[in-house]
């Protein structure tokens, strides 16, 4: 599976669309991950505080979504230029990959909240291949 | 026995209550198809589903997301027993139509982003938990009488 070059087109115009709202999208998925899928919250036992709407989840959701606009900026070559996020996660993070589907749901599901008029089929379709190929590419290192 | 808070109960009676199901049927069923084109394969006999405009603009596909959002509506009234209120649809959808379970997942999960745009900032996360738990029964309801 990947990208043809029309979806390429769709994804990176949909997300520069959509960056003035970028820190909000990242903190609202990332709130809902823990709300809504409580066991990932087992990454984040090291915060004091781990409220949806308190700082370091929302400061993380943002570092998160900055993440995935560095990928939009590679989507010619996730794998060769996630290279470094995904040794991240493979050997210092080891975040189980189950975890980026689930991920990628959220940020969708704040996607269509936010914006949808926009969120026709289309987009979402391009823009759910896209999340899953950077999925594959932060997977790259793990074994 | 699947337990619901009061909050889950009230959350699931006031999303369905204020859904307009002839919008949203069409819309899940038709947003599946297009993400998901490999669901299309169930369909066969519904004419042109060749691209997504297509497919957004077919009778037979609204009028089968009435249909599905309707089936939905019976776990909505019986929440304490969503188990045997579908047996019978779950024995249907193994033995005649032969639709492999997944794909329940896969409209489910339509069904929750058009819900999503629907409510907007309604749709807080608590409300996403209790929407996502009460399809998460009816698609392992619909997937136990397979074997």
């Amino acid at each position: 599976m990947s990208l043809s070059a029309k979806e390429k087109v769709i994804v990176k115009d949909f997300f520069a669309k959509v960056s003035s709202r970028s820190d909000e999208i990242g903190a609202e998925a990332l709130a809902r991950l823990i709300v809504v899928y409580p066991q990932t919250k087992s990454y984040f036992a090291h915060w004091k505080d781990l409220s949806p709407n308190g700082g370091p989840v929302r400061k993380h959701g943002i570092t998160v979504m900055g993440g995935v606009y560095e990928a939009v900026s590679k989507i010619d070559d996730l794998a060769g230029g996630l290279l470094t996020l995904s040794e991240l996660h493979a050997f210092v993070l080891r975040v189980d990959p189950v975890n980026f589907k689930i991920l990628s749901h959220c940020i969708m599901v704040v996607l269509s909240m936010l914006f949808a008029e926009e969120f026709t089929p289309q987009i979402h379709v391009a823009v759910d291949k896209f999340l899953a190929l950077v999925a594959l590419a932060l997977a790259e290192k793990y074994r | 026995m699947v337990e619901w808070t009061d909050f889950e109960r009230a959350t699931i009676q006031s999303i369905f209550s204020k859904m307009d199901y002839d919008d949203v049927g069409p819309a899940a069923l038709s947003r599946c198809l297009v993400v998901y084109p490999w669901t299309q394969r169930y369909f066969g006999n519904f004419g042109n589903l060749y691209n997504a405009a297509a497919i957004q603009g077919n009778p037979m596909v609204a009028a089968h997301g009435k249909t599905v959002l309707r089936g939905l509506d019976r776990a909505v009234k019986n929440m304490d027993d969503i188990k045997a209120t579908y047996a019978e649809l779950s024995v249907l959808h193994s033995e005649k139509l032969r639709v492999d379970p997944d794909n329940f997942r896969l409209l489910a999960d339509c069904l929750t982003i058009v819900v999503a745009a629907r409510m907007g900032a309604d749709f807080t996360a608590d409300v996403q938990r209790a929407f996502q738990k009460f399809l998460a029964v009816v698609v392992s309801s619909l997937g136990r009488q397979y074997h």
